[in-house]
């Protein structure tokens, strides 16, 4: 269990002459969200702990305008994008990782046609390149062993990307049993909070999405169920709850198992 | 000439120029119908819209997501192909009077002769799996009762246009083996020998020996019921979902590029926001002082032509509907019930417009309520991409979805409460939940 280090903004960086290597967008759910705030930390020691040069916006982050635009907002959302594009710019960021799919997509995606051109990656991404490039090494490597892990894919990673081996490569290297859904990858299930599904009461139905997903993972007989995505995590989190299996099945991102292995954090 | 053979030329002349009229007319329709959209944003390379268009469209790729089922399909697909070039002798036969005049006149030429046998025997085998695959479909559909083939949406005019057009395959074959199984035991009966072709000999085998009279009349029934049936079909064509045998190249074609999950910027909404921006130009004059745009769709004329083209080339096959979530959890929406709708204002729109002249008068309805799409359906989807993942050929349900949310947030201001909220979060303090900006690095703090 290592502690957080300071983390450093863009505006720090740039009063200290410094030019930070990668942003990392940390997201209004990785901000204020509290479980999703776990991962941002592990996320962040993960990044410390590789001496990696980093920095965040801090204060002078704004929400991407992802759930505006789904929900048919786009006014709200150019308005949010051109205000993001206006700071990015202005500290002429040039590579940008973030925890969330829904940042991932509309930043590699959307924001181009604005003016904002950057070079976006997703951390299961960056931790799939940290791993090939030797640069992560599990102390805990046995933490994971004999453990079933089911992967949920984001369908902001998955079919809005063709994502789809990157976080499983990550949780390759936890030397844990990696047991695919019935429906995985291409024909992966949404966990229901994409197109601001995630800020509003369901349309009226026999089942709430989460829980028929939940479902869906229950039938691997999985020990974690493992997210690379904050909505995800909370709409996965809430269908094992509501199965009343939270004692015995975790729901994870991929980074907090890393931070895991590497002995930063302690998740088991 | 005999009397007979003159009027069947006449007949045979006739029907087919007026079904050439009124498939063009036709073709004419639906043509007009998908250019009733906005321009649409086509980018990107065009070997990958070829790719595309071969394996998707041609090669069928994607229905390989289930092997038996593509295969089936592709039988089916090949059959009535393939068979297409039989029908050319059809035409010259029955333009000309002669019978199998292709035949003839390359009898004593050895090697064409046997390419010939070879055409006829492929037709003969691939009509044959045609039937299984047929008779299958049918059974899937009405036996069977598959769930997707089998929801609400479908009830009246889908199920039976689908069943339908499999009826008028089985048709086809019966006809096409009955002419060449007739026609075999004629030619027997004549010379002594059969064509060579292997199914309908078998058939002409049992039927040799039937009066001169009755084979006769067997096989132009069979010659004329065939061309007829494919006549019919062609009038047909247009007005059924089955359309997607054409349709499926041009929509597979311009289907976009870009990763699943780009969404179009809406320019009209970026013009606003540079005037908002910049007032000093809000004033200026404005080179193309046209109506101004509407924000989103509302009806079928604020759609692409892409998305219209889209809707005309689904042949609700449902694939979509079954791999949606909300659907999935009973939810209202499903989405090849908006690509249905979305054809079914096109063509109520295009009806409007060939009773006025060729200008639409407004109905009072539009795309959205009014018996279309409501706004239940709408809001149910969490644009997860499965539906545009599953259509095998490239039809994007996802992109309607979008831009008729869009102009009931941004033009009727219909939008629940929590997501109003969301709204006035975003634009307020920066997030969809109301917590300060200002606390945007607390995280970095907690213990």
């Amino acid at each position: 269990m290592e502690e957080l280090k300071q983390v450093k903004t863009m505006a720090e960086m740039q009063a200290e002459g410094a030019n930070p290597e990668i942003l990392f967008w940390v997201g209004c759910a990785g901000s204020f969200d509290a479980r999703a705030i776990k991962v941002t930390r592990a996320f962040t020691k993960i990044l410390q702990h590789l001496n990696i040069n980093f920095a965040v916006l801090g204060k002078e982050e704004g929400c991407t305008g992802d759930p505006a635009k789904r929900a048919g907002n786009e006014l709200a959302y150019q308005m949010a994008a051109t205000t993001n594009i206006e700071i990015l710019n202005a500290y002429q960021v040039k590579k940008i990782v973030t925890t969330c799919p829904h940042c991932f997509n509309i930043l590699k995606n959307e924001y181009p046609e604005l003016g904002g051109h950057y070079d976006v990656i997703h951390h299961s991404q960056y931790l799939q390149e940290l791993i090939d490039a030797g640069k992560v090494t599990l102390k805990d490597g046995g933490a994971f062993k004999g453990k079933r892990i089911t992967f949920h894919d984001s369908c902001y990673m998955g079919r809005a990307n063709d994502v789809y081996e990157a976080p499983r490569e990550v949780i390759e290297i936890l030397d844990a049993a990696l047991v695919e859904m019935k429906k995985s990858k291409k024909n992966g299930m949404c966990c229901g909070a994409g197109g601001a599904q995630m800020f509003k009461e369901d349309e009226p139905g026999d089942q709430r999405i989460n829980t028929l997903r939940t479902e869906q993972a229950l039938e691997t007989n999985p020990d974690i169920i493992a997210v690379s995505c904050p909505f995800c995590m909370t709409m996965m989190s809430d269908g094992v709850k509501g199965k009343e299996k939270q004692d015995t099945i975790k729901v994870f991102d991929l980074a907090e198992m890393i931070a895991h292995g590497q002995g930063l954090d302690s998740i088991l | 000439m005999n009397i007979i053979l003159f009027a069947q030329i006449v007949v045979f002349t006739f029907i087919t120029i007026v079904t050439f009229f009124f498939f063009f007319k036709r073709s004419k329709a639906v043509y007009r119908n998908i250019m009733l959209g906005k321009s649409a944003n086509i980018s990107g390379s065009k070997v990958a819209r070829i790719k595309n268009m071969l394996l998707i469209a041609f090669g069928q790729k994607k229905m390989f997501k289930n092997p038996l089922v593509a295969v089936l399909h592709i039988a089916i697909y090949v059959a009535f192909v393939i068979t297409q070039i039989e029908l050319i002798e059809i035409f010259i036969d029955g333009y000309s009077g002669h019978h199998r005049l292709i035949y003839h006149a390359i009898e004593h030429a050895s090697v064409l002769r046997s390419l010939y046998v070879v055409g006829v025997n492929t037709i003969e085998v691939l009509s044959v799996l045609a039937f299984i695959a047929t008779i299958i479909f049918l059974s899937r559909r009405n036996l069977l009762k598959l769930p997707r083939l089998n929801m609400a949406e479908l009830n009246g005019w889908a199920k039976l246009d689908a069943n339908l057009i499999l009826c008028f395959e089985i048709y086809l074959i019966i006809c096409i083996f009955s002419m060449n199984a007739a026609d075999t035991a004629l030619h027997f009966n004549k010379t002594g020998s059969g064509y060579g072709f292997m199914l309908s000999g078998m058939i002409a085998k049992m039927i040799y020996l039937l009066p001169h009279k009755v084979l006769v009349v067997w096989e132009r029934l069979g010659w004329w019921g065939h061309i007829a049936g494919v006549l019919a079909f062609m009038l047909y064509l247009p007005s059924s979902k089955h359309l997607h045998i054409l349709l499926a190249f041009p929509n597979t074609y311009f289907a976009r590029l870009q990763p699943k999950g780009t969404l179009s910027n809406l320019a009209s909404v970026t013009k606003e926001i540079q005037l908002m921006m910049n007032p000093e130009t809000a004033y200026a004059p404005s080179a193309t002082a046209a109506e101004p745009e509407r924000f989103g769709a509302k009806d079928i004329q604020d759609l692409s032509w892409k998305n219209l083209l889209d809707a005309m080339s689904c042949t609700e096959c449902g694939r979509c509907t079954a791999a949606c979530p909300a659907n999935l959890t009973g939810k209202l929406l499903s989405p090849r019930k908006i690509m249905m709708n979305t054809r079914d204002r096109m063509e109520e729109v295009g009806r409007n417009m060939d009773a006025n002249d060729g200008k639409f008068i407004d109905d009072g309805k539009s795309l959205i309520e009014n018996g279309y799409i409501s706004v239940e359906e709408l809001r149910a989807c969490t644009t997860c991409n499965a539906c545009v993942e599953e259509c095998p050929i490239m039809i994007n349900p996802l992109d309607i979805i979008i831009e008729l949310r869009r102009s009931l947030i941004l033009e009727d201001s219909n939008s629940p409460e929590e997501w109003n909220g969301m709204f006035a979060n975003i634009e307020n303090n920066a997030a969809p939940w109301q917590f300060s900006q200002q606390d945007r690095l607390n995280w970095a703090d907690e213990k």
